[in-house]
C-alpha cells in the first residue's frame, strides 16, 4: 500500500487542484472527449481505490482470484498463441492448407466453416444456393472430414471446429475421423465453439429454438467430459455480441450470464461443477481502447474466480480460471483507408497482451474488403510478433497493475458487470431474455447509439467521419469457382447412392427417437455420421422434432 | 431536401429491410430499421435468411414503397437476380430496390444492371440512405 494517507488531506488537495488548475485551464480550451462505454473520471488517484485490499482483489498470479493473470509465469513462460483465421475453399484445399501448417509446426488449426454447414443444409440444398464454399468449407458428410484431416498427425492437429448449431455433428465427424486414423479419444485435443446462446442475441446462426439447442450444447459438454478429456467442449463468446455492436459491460455481462446458463444445464443433469468448468473457456473481443479493453478482461477473470467459488462451489483451481482468446474488433476495421487498419489491429492486440489473454487473432487489414491475401495475414502475424519481441509488453506480467486508473477501471467493471447479471437473474435468466428478445433489444439499442454517434461526428472514425480522402475502396470477396462446387454437389450425390442407406436410416430413426426423449443425442449422431448420413439428413430430424426458430419481427 | 419532403408525405413511406441469404450479420439492418423509423418511416423487417421468394411475398402483402436488401455472406449476385426477377413479374417496376452489404465496386455495375437503384457499402451513413430513400419514392 501506498503511503498512509489522510484521507480528507488527499481529498481536499485535490479538490483544491481541481477548482485552482484543471477547471481554469479547461476554461481556456477543452475538446470533447471520445464517447466511453463506461464512465470516466478526468484523473486518477489514490482516492479512487481506497477500498481496495490487495491479497483479496488482486493477489498474484495464477493464484485467486487471478486478477492478474491465470498463470503464475503468465507471458514469461511461453508468448500467448498467435491465431489467425483461415482456411476456406474445399475439403482438398483446406487439406494442403493444414498439412502445411502442421509441417511448419503450427498446431491449432481454425476450421471455417460454410454457412450451410453451420445451419445443417448439405450442399445441395436450396436454401444453400451461391452459399457454398463462400465464407468456409462445405463439409456434407464424414467423407469430407476424411478428406481434410486424413493422414494429418491428428494428435498435433488440435483444431478449433467452429460450429455452433450443429456442433455436435462437427464433432462426431472429428471424432469419428480420429477413430479411422486409429487415434484414441482421449488423445484427441481441439474445441468446439458450441456456443448456441450468443447466436440468439448477436451471430445469427441458430436453427432450433433455444431450449433444445441448449440440451444439444449440454450433450457435447457431457460427452467431452466421459470420453475426450483433452477436448475444449465449449467456447464461450463475447467477442460475437460486442461484434453485433453492444457495450464492453454487456459483452462481459452477457457471455457470463451465457456460461451461467450452460453450468445450471451440466448441474442438472448431475454432472459435477469440477468436472466440467476447467473445460469452459472463452473468446472475447479487443478493441483500441487498450486500458479499457485491458481492465476489462482483468475484471472478467476476478468475476468468472468469484462466481464459480462461491456461487457454483468449484473446489478445483482450474475452474476458477477465465481462460480466454481474444480477436481484433472486426467491425471496427474500415473499408476506407485500410491501411490504418494496422494500426488499429496492433492496439487491439496490445489490449489483449496486457490483458493477459491465452491466445490472440489478429485480423488483417483487408478484412472489410475481402478475404485475406497472403500479404495481408502475414502483416497480421508480424503485428503479434512486433509487440511480443519489441514492445517490451511481455516482460512484466500485468503491467498495468496498480495504475490507479486501469485498478479503478477494473472494480467498474466489475461491478457494472455484476448489476448487468443481476438484472438479467431478476427478469428470469437469459434463456428467457432471448425468448423475449430483451437480450436482442438491448444490443440493438446499443449498437444503434453507436453508429448515431459516428452519424454525428461525436465519435470519430478516422478515414470515414473525418480525415477522409476520395480513393474509393477496392472491395474483393473470395469466389468460389462454379466448378468446384459442382463437383462438391457431384460427391455428395455419388455417397448417397454408394453408402448402405439402410444402414443410415435405422441411424437416423435411432436419431429421432432418442431425440424425442431425452437422452444425449452425441451417441446416435456419432452412430449416423459413421453410416455417412449427411450434415443436412441428422439436422432435418432434429428439425423435424424439434421445430426451428424464428425471431420475433423487430 | 428530404426532411421538407418528409414533412409534406401524407402517409408515411412503408420500407422492408430484407435479409436473404443464410448470413446472420444483422447489426446493420437493424440499425437502419431504427434509423428509418426515427426519419418518420414505417419498417418491415423481414427477420434473417429469407428467400427471394418470401422477401417478395412479404413486399407485395405490406404494400411497401421500397425493398432494402442487406447481404454480407457474398451471395449478393444469385440473390439480388432472383429477387428482381420475382420481383417484378409480381409488381412491375413500382417498388424500388436498394441494395446494402460487402459488395464489390464490379458486383455494384451487375447489382445496377439488374435494377437495383443503389448500393451501400460499408461507412455508408444513416442519412445518406434515408435521404435516397426519401428522394426514390414519390411524394
Amino acid at each position: 500500500m501506498d503511503k498512509p494517507y489522510e484521507r480528507s488531506e488527499l481529498q481536499k488537495a485535490r479538490e483544491r487542484w481541481e477548482a485552482e488548475r484543471l477547471d481554469p485551464a479547461l476554461a481556456k480550451v477543452s475538446r470533447p472527449r471520445m464517447p466511453s462505454d463506461v464512465r470516466q473520471e478526468r484523473l486518477y488517484t489514490p482516492l479512487d481505490g481506497e477500498n481496495r485490499d490487495y491479497q483479496d482483489d488482486l493477489g498474484f498470479p495464477g493464484e485467486y482470484p487471478y486478477t492478474r493473470g491465470v498463470q503464475p509465469s503468465m507471458y514469461q513462460g511461453r508468448y500467448w498463441t498467435m491465431r489467425q483465421y483461415a482456411g476456406f475453399g474445399t475439403p482438398e484445399e483446406t487439406h494442403e492448407r493444414f498439412d502445411y501448417l502442421l509441417k511448419q509446426g503450427q498446431g491449432g488449426l481454425l476450421v471455417a466453416y460454410d454457412l450451410p454447414t453451420q445451419l445443417g443444409f448439405d450442399s445441395d440444398d436450396e436454401r444453400a444456393k451461391g452459399e457454398v464454399g463462400v465464407v468456409g468449407v462445405a463439409v456434407d458428410s464424414l467423407a469430407d472430414m476424411e478428406t481434410i484431416f486424413g493422414g494429418l498427425p491428428l494428435e498435433k492437429a488440435s483444431p478449433s471446429l467452429t460450429m455452433n448449431s450443429a456442433a455436435n455433428v462437427a464433432l462426431a465427424m472429428y471424432v469419428a475421423v480420429a477413430e479411422q486414423e486409429g487415434v484414441p479419444a482421449e488423445r484427441i485435443s481441439g474445441t468446439t465453439q458450441n456456443d448456441i446462446l450468443k447466436e440468439f442475441i448477436a451471430r445469427g446462426t441458430y436453427v432450433f429454438p433455444p431450449r433444445p439447442s441448449l440440451r444439444m450444447t449440454v450433450d457435447v459438454i457431457e460427452y467431452c467430459t466421459a470420453n475426450l478429456p483433452r477436448w475444449n467442449a465449449i467456447n464461450i463468446c463475447g467477442y460475437h455480441v460486442r461484434e453485433a455492436g453492444s457495450t464492453l459491460v454487456q459483452e462481459v455481462a452477457f457471455a457470463l450470464a451465457d456460461a451461467i446458463t450452460y453450468i445450471e444445464a451440466c448441474l442438472e443433469r448431475g454432472m459435477d461443477i469440477d468436472a466440467f468448468a476447467p473445460r469452459l473457456a472463452f473468446n472475447f473481443s479487443a478493441s483500441a481502447n487498450i486500458f479499457q479493453e485491458a481492465s476489462k478482461f482483468r475484471a472478467t477473470r476476478r468475476l468468472w474466480a468469484r462466481l464459480l467459488k462461491d456461487r457454483f462451489g468449484a473446489k478445483q483451481a482450474a475452474s476458477l480460471m477465465f481462460r480466454t482468446g481474444a480477436g481484433s474488433a472486426g467491425s471496427t476495421l474500415t473499408a476506407q483507408q485500410p491501411e490504418n487498419n494496422i494500426v488499429r489491429v496492433a492496439l487491439q492486440a496490445l489490449s489483449g497482451i496486457l490483458g493477459g489473454v491465452q491466445s490472440f487473432h489478429s485480423a488483417s487489414f483487408d478484412e472489410a474488403l475481402a478475404i485475406p491475401t497472403e500479404h495481408s495475414a502475414l502483416v497480421a502475424l508480424r503485428t503479434q510478433q512486433v509487440l511480443a519481441h519489441e514492445s517490451g509488453a511481455a516482460e512484466v506480467i500485468d503491467p498495468l497493475g496498480g495504475s490507479y486508473y486501469v485498478e479503478a477501471l477494473t472494480d467498474q467493471i466489475e461491478a457494472e458487470v455484476n448489476l448487468y447479471i443481476a438484472q438479467i437473474e431478476a427478469e428470469g435468466g437469459m434463456l428467457k431474455a432471448i425468448e423475449d428478445g430483451r437480450a436482442q433489444a438491448q444490443i440493438a439499442e446499443a449498437s444503434f447509439a453507436q453508429q448515431q454517434q459516428i452519424d454525428n461526428g461525436e465519435r470519430t472514425v478516422v478515414g470515414v467521419n473525418s480525415f477522409q480522402d476520395d480513393h474509393d475502396p477496392e472491395i474483393q470477396l473470395h469466389r468460389p469457382n462454379p466448378e468446384q462446387v459442382a463437383a462438391q454437389i457431384a460427391k455428395l450425390q455419388a455417397l448417397r447412392k454408394e453408402r448402405d442407406n439402410g444402414a443410415v436410416e435405422a441411424a437416423l430413426a435411432r436419431l429421432e427417437d432418442e431425440a424425442r426423449g431425452d437422452g444425449n443425442l452425441m451417441y446416435p449422431i456419432l452412430e449416423a455420421v459413421r453410416a455417412y448420413a449427411t450434415i443436412g439428413e441428422i439436422c432435418g430430424v432434429e428439425r423435424k422434432v424439434f421445430g426451428e426458430y424464428q425471431t420475433a419481427a423487430i | 431536401m428530404s426532411m421538407a419532403d418528409s414533412k409534406a408525405r401524407k402517409t408515411p413511406i412503408r420500407v422492408l429491410i430484407a435479409k436473404p441469404g443464410l448470413d446472420g450479420h444483422d447489426r446493420g439492418a437493424k440499425v437502419l430499421a431504427h434509423a428509418m423509423r426515427e426519419a418518420g418511416m414505417e419498417v418491415v423487417y423481414s427477420g434473417l435468411r429469407q428467400t427471394p421468394e418470401a422477401i417478395v411475398r412479404i413486399a407485395v402483402e405490406e404494400d411497401v414503397d421500397i425493398v432494402c436488401v442487406s447481404v454480407m455472406s457474398g451471395a449478393h449476385n444469385v440473390l439480388f437476380a432472383e429477387i428482381m426477377e420475382r420481383l417484378r413479374a409480381e409488381a412491375g417496376e413500382s417498388i424500388p430496390v436498394l441494395g446494402g452489404g460487402i459488395i464489390p465496386a464490379q458486383d455494384i455495375v451487375t447489382l445496377k444492371e439488374m435494377g437495383v437503384r443503389e448500393v451501400f457499402t460499408p461507412g455508408a451513413s444513416m442519412a445518406a440512405i434515408t435521404e435516397c430513400i426519401e428522394d426514390l419514392v414519390p411524394v
